[in-house]
């Protein structure tokens, strides 16, 4: 019985995804799952920006759905989604050929070097929340961006010693290209044919429309003004409660803390897409936020993941 | 002579920092060379988006050998001197040196220095990685294993190879031999990233040129322009349509490929019922692609120019769709955005404007839009626009800026809202002003015109101007990071350019007053909005977001300090429960300090528009004064308007006084910023600076449109016989004065006497009469603006004076005659100064 899906990445957006998945287990990666909290984007997970400090090697590559509360268009746009997806690589350090994997692994999901003009162009990234930057480049397929590189130069604050390479994939972007699709809900999902096809629209249109209502107009913004307070309070107190007994000593509740940083982050998020944060305030909740990350950063680097 | 390559191989350089980039390799190298004796003949440098590259050609192989004779100590002397000549001469005993003999210091050594020049391979060798390591790139980074140490190498993106030979053209190059960073200099590079990837062995410039080009990689960054420009202009031709050139775009785009290779693509003709100018943007910005025009049209053609990196085996179809389909995707964004915008009128973004923040210590687009409008309505009876569309102009000149084009494309300001204004039936004036009161922009841009818009662009630029005065961000030295410097200088084009009468001085004094009032409103706003928690914290926050109080709260002596004790009283006045209170708090130091400010806030009121809420402002705080007088409360309800009467008598005028003065001195250092801006541009424009300054250094100068007619009159004056004489006659009297002054202690400033001098030499009445007739006619002159005429009348002084000097003793024995002559000689000084202050006049 001949099998009615075909799982290569011009026909099925999880194909791709295991593709990608596949090239980089080849390169030694460690494969993870998605962070299970709600962050922004996949240089959130724990597994880059706490492990991008500090000098151990460390190879890792994921799926990350990003929430960007803003970027809701009630599924109405062909191209902006409230969630959506990143294939994350973090390599650490940068291997010398990482242009070359990175182009490699282009090849892996059917994009043809031979037909398709790739092209590096200027991109210095900064995460004002996370206290970081890095230079590298947008990375073009003729003409649109389908990735970001990234070489990592500050993480929390902290210089990255090594410096990490960072490669992070648009899912559905991309998938839109190989497979020749204009809108991202008619997006193949399963690559299943004929009936067993499942669009991208039947897996989210829904939710965008659900979450485009909930992130601009109901979300209790009372609540997640708490909530931001909260985890603000928490994460100190989780920082305090880890602290080295001494200076030799190590710091015991670094990830807990973190996530909270990565909490106050989402909810600052959803409090702006909300309107209700003023232009001044932004910055300072961006700056609280930056705090958090900061003292995370340096919580892990007293821990035995952080080279202490 | 030998010559050196050089090629710095790395990861994708940014296309903005190569040119530069270049230049600064090129600069280094053959200055640190040059700073080393070595001579070349020429060099030229490369870039592309892998590669810098360097050719010094003409450089010998070795250093000059250095012949040198030192002197050193007498026969005999000390042996530390023996040895401190001995080392530093480089010699080991004084057998090597020779003796020379002086018929006046006797016998002495000498040493005789001979250094052979070094190879400059070595040179090179020391040179190349200091000017690696301390590459000036604009932003760099580190990378690899090698970041985990301290002090790693920092490049633009990772450096992956070095190319570095050197040697005549007749034999095999050495490598010049040096490491960075474990990167060893050799004579390995590689090709096109995609189309020629492998090792290519290079050993001199031009076979190191053939071969990249062999390896599909054109080294010279104005080569790759030149292709891309004829072949898109081809391209173009064949299609019977043209390049809408773009050079900015095209030194940016050579910088995106080692090997152009140009695509036509097309579009949707229906796209192009978005304004051009937004289609452009769109295609240039987000792809770096260019646009077609019909041929000898000024009409966009459905179709564009794109520059890959690639020779594809397809010919480029799958490259040209993959572009067509981004540009499709980006022209429906765009038109969404116009779609958008249009069904929106513009005056109804207004609020929008109140929640963007233009400068954080001078508030939001919104209040600046509004002070802007009240202005351009003033100057537009002054530069004859009709006061009504000047307002309407500068009410929607910024409303752009919240559409969703200019959201994206901020390039487009002005021009979008032109657009806008239009579609919704705006008066062309209007309409145009909206696009042209950013104008000028730079020196070569094109000045308005149209009453309308002169209006406007005026009170946008004073209002910036103005603004950042008020918090101290004036220009200084280099950095004029608000263009401030060009604001002024567009105030001034302008002005001259329409023949404008406009008192900069007394218009910024007025608008000095308004950002007051405003400030004075925005603190009590921010006060009520936000309930206190702790004193200390809240004067901290109002000191940080208003610096404008912070400053004219001070204007009265107040210090930082008194401040602090402002901001305290205002909380506790408003926590109600302390009102219980008051008689202790009224001896308070804090409040007497409150009381102070709280009667200059009351001054602010004249400033308030409103008038009833002005009433209602003064009342309440003149209840609080009167109450931390320590009257009851309820007293002060019947005090009423009669409380207000005594309170302006009182302390009003004296602050209103205050508060002129101190708005006039603002606007004086304004004036002076603008002389200085005049200086330069009527020194471009040939002027005489000294001339300026004589003009400038007369009170109340502030119509530029004057001060350069008078310029150009004392100008022409000067130029003159009678001019040149009356000024030479001019700096004597000056002379003489200065120094009988100097001498009596005492100044001869008082008028003439008319009759003494008519009793005295002839000479001495015809000067008296001529200056007072002189000095007359040309006061009336002035007051007409009849500059000319002005310099005619001193003309007449001529004669008188040179006759004067020629015939009368000044030093005259009888001690009235000598200083009513000193004051005959002070009053033809009195009399230049109708039109200029000639002790500026240099010659």
């Amino acid at each position: 019985m001949s099998s009615a899906v075909d799982l290569a990445p011009r026909t099925s957006f999880q194909g791709l995804i295991l593709t990608l998945q596949n090239f980089w287990a080849a390169q030694g990666c460690v494969i993870l799952q998605p962070y299970d909290m709600e962050v922004g984007a996949g240089t959130f997970h724990p597994a880059t920006t706490l492990r991008a400090l500090g000098p151990k090697p460390w190879k890792a590559a994921y799926v990350q759905p990003s929430r960007r509360p803003k970027d809701g268009r009630y599924g109405e746009n062909p191209n902006r989604l409230q969630h959506y997806y990143q294939f994350q690589v973090i390599l650490k350090p940068n291997p010398p050929n990482l242009q070359e994997l990175y182009l490699a692994s282009l090849d892996a999901i059917g994009v043809d070097l031979k037909l398709h003009d790739i092209r590096f162009v200027e991109d210095d990234w900064e995460s004002p929340t996370l206290g970081a930057w890095g230079l590298g480049w947008e990375c073009w397929c003729d003409g649109m961006e389908v990735s970001q590189f990234t070489y990592f130069q500050q993480v929390a604050g902290f210089e990255c010693a090594p410096v990490a390479g960072e490669l992070t994939y648009g899912l559905e972007r991309l998938a839109m290209y190989v497979q020749g699709v204009e809108n991202v809900y008619d997006l193949n999902f399963n690559g299943g044919l004929g009936d067993e096809r499942v669009s991208y629209g039947e897996v989210f249109l829904q939710a965008e429309q659900e979450y485009s209502r909930h992130n601009f107009e109901v979300a209790d913004t009372a609540m997640l003004f708490r909530q931001f307070t909260d985890a603000e309070k928490a994460c100190r107190t989780y920082l305090e409660a880890g602290a080295p007994e001494d200076e030799a000593g190590r710091h015991r509740m670094a990830q807990p803390a973190y996530d909270q940083c990565i909490k106050a982050s989402h909810v600052f998020n959803l409090l702006d897409a909300r309107g209700v944060i003023s232009v001044t305030e932004r910055q300072s909740y961006i700056l609280r936020v930056r705090e958090l990350a900061k003292a995370c950063g340096a919580a892990w680097l007293r821990t035995a993941g952080g080279g202490a | 002579m030998p010559d050196l390559l050089l090629e710095l191989r790395s990861e994708e350089i940014p296309a903005r920092m190569q040119r530069r980039a270049a230049d600064d390799l090129r600069k280094l190298v053959t200055d640190a060379l040059v700073a080393r004796g070595f001579l070349y003949e020429g060099a030229k440098a490369f870039a592309t988006p892998r590669r810098l590259a360097l050719h010094v050609a003409g450089l010998p192989a070795r250093g000059q050998d250095v012949r040198e004779e030192r002197k050193g100590p007498r026969v005999g002397a000390p042996d530390g001197a023996v040895q401190g000549f001995l080392k530093s001469a480089g010699l080991t005993s004084l057998d090597e040196a020779t003796i020379v003999s002086d018929p006046k210091k006797g016998e002495f050594y000498v040493a005789k220095i001979e250094r052979p020049g070094r190879p400059t391979l070595d040179v090179l060798a020391e040179i190349l990685p200091e000017i690696i390591r301390g590459f000036p790139w604009p932003k760099s980074m580190r990378w690899g294993a090698a970041s985990a140490k301290p002090g790693a190498l920092r490049w633009v993106r990772p450096l992956q190879s070095i190319v570095a030979t050197f040697g005549p053209e007749t034999e095999t190059p050495d490598v010049v031999p040096f490491a960075v960073d474990g990167i060893a200099a050799g004579t390995t590079t590689y090709g096109h990233r995609f189309l020629k990837p492998d090792p290519i062995e290079v050993r001199r410039f031009d076979d190191y040129v053939q071969a990249l080009e062999r390896a599909h990689v054109v080294l010279d960054a104005d080569r790759r322009k030149d292709i891309i420009l004829h072949d898109a202009r081809d391209l173009a031709f064949a299609r019977g349509l043209e390049l809408v050139e773009d050079e900015g775009l095209l030194e940016e785009v050579a910088g995106l490929v080692e090997w152009p290779v140009v695509l036509v693509g097309s579009f949707d003709p229906s796209f192009l019922e978005i304004p051009p100018e937004a289609v452009r943007a769109t295609i240039r910005a987000n792809q770096k692609c260019f646009v077609l025009r019909e041929a000898g049209s000024e009409r966009l053609a459905p179709a564009f120019i794109l520059t890959s990196n690639l020779v594809a085996s397809d010919g480029g179809l799958a490259i040209t769709a993959g572009n067509e389909r981004v540009v499709r995707a980006r022209l429906s964004d765009a038109k969404f955005f116009w779609d958008t915008d249009k069904a929106i009128p513009l005056e109804s973004r207004l609020p929008k404007l109140d929640s963007i923040v233009f400068h954080e210590k001078l508030g939001t687009q919104g209040e600046r839009v509004a002070r802007i409008a009240a202005l351009a309505r003033e100057l537009a009876p002054i530069v004859g626009a009709n006061p009504d569309r000047a307002e309407r102009a500068a009410l929607l000149a910024k409303t752009d800026l919240v559409t969703e084009m200019v959201g994206e494309f901020p390039e487009l300001q002005g021009l979008m809202g032109r657009r806008y204004a239009e579609l919704q039936g705006e008066h062309p004036s209007v309409a145009a002003a909206i696009e042209e009161h950013y104008k000028p922009v730079g020196p070569s841009d094109r000045v308005p015109t149209d009453p309308v818009s002169v209006a406007v662009a005026l009170a946008d630029k004073l209002d910036t101007l103005v603004g950042f005065w008020a918090i101290d961000e004036t220009p200084t030295g280099s950095k004029d990071p608000y263009a401030l410097r060009r604001a002024a200088l567009g105030v001034i084009r302008i002005i001259l350019a329409n023949e404008h009468r406009i008192k900069i001085a007394s218009l910024s004094s007025k608008m000095f007053a308004w950002l007051l009032a405003r400030q004075g409103a925005q603190i009590e706003a921010f006060i009520d909005e936000k309930p206190v928690e702790n004193t200390e914290s809240r004067s901290a926050e109002i000191v940080e977001n208003f610096a404008i109080p912070a400053r004219f709260l001070n204007f009265d002596g107040l210090l930082s300090k008194n401040r602090e004790l402002l901001f305290r009283s205002i909380d506790f006045h408003r926590s109600e429960s302390r009102y219980q209170d008051f008689g202790s708090y009224a001896k308070d130091e804090n409040i007497q300090q409150y009381i102070l400010i709280a009667r200059q806030q009351l001054g602010l009121m004249i400033y308030v528009e409103d008038e009833r809420e002005a009433a209602e402002r003064a009342t309440e705080l003149a209840k609080q004064i009167y109450w931390l007088h320590g009257f009851a409360l309820e007293t002060i309800d019947a005090y009423d308007l009669g409380l207000l009467e005594s309170i302006k008598s009182n302390f009003n005028d004296k602050f209103i006084a205050r508060l002129e003065k101190f708005s006039g001195l603002e606007s004086q250092s304004i004036l002076v910023f603008f002389a200085d801006r005049l200086k330069v541009y009527l020194r471009d424009q040939g002027a005489r600076h000294d001339l300026i300054d004589a003009v400038f250094a007369l009170p109340g100068q502030d119509d530029l449109l004057m001060v350069v007619r008078r310029v150009e009159a004392l100008g022409t004056f000067l130029e003159t016989e009678d001019g040149k004489n009356l000024l030479a006659g001019y700096k004597r009297a000056a002379n003489i004065l200065r120094i009988e002054e100097k001498k009596d202690g005492r100044s001869y400033e008082a008028e003439p006497d008319t009759a003494l001098a008519a009793q005295g030499e002839p000479e001495e009445r015809a000067l008296s009469e001529a200056l007072v007739a002189a000095r007359e006619a040309a006061s009336r002159a002035v007051a007409t603006e009849d500059f000319a005429g002005a310099m005619q009348a001193l003309s007449t002084l001529r004669a008188p004076v040179d006759a004067f000097f020629d015939k009368v003793t000044v030093n005259a024995e009888d001690p009235a005659l000598r200083a009513n002559r000193l004051a005959l000689l002070n009053a033809l000084r009195a009399a230049t100064l109708e039109v200029a202050d000639f002790s500026r006049i240099e010659g």
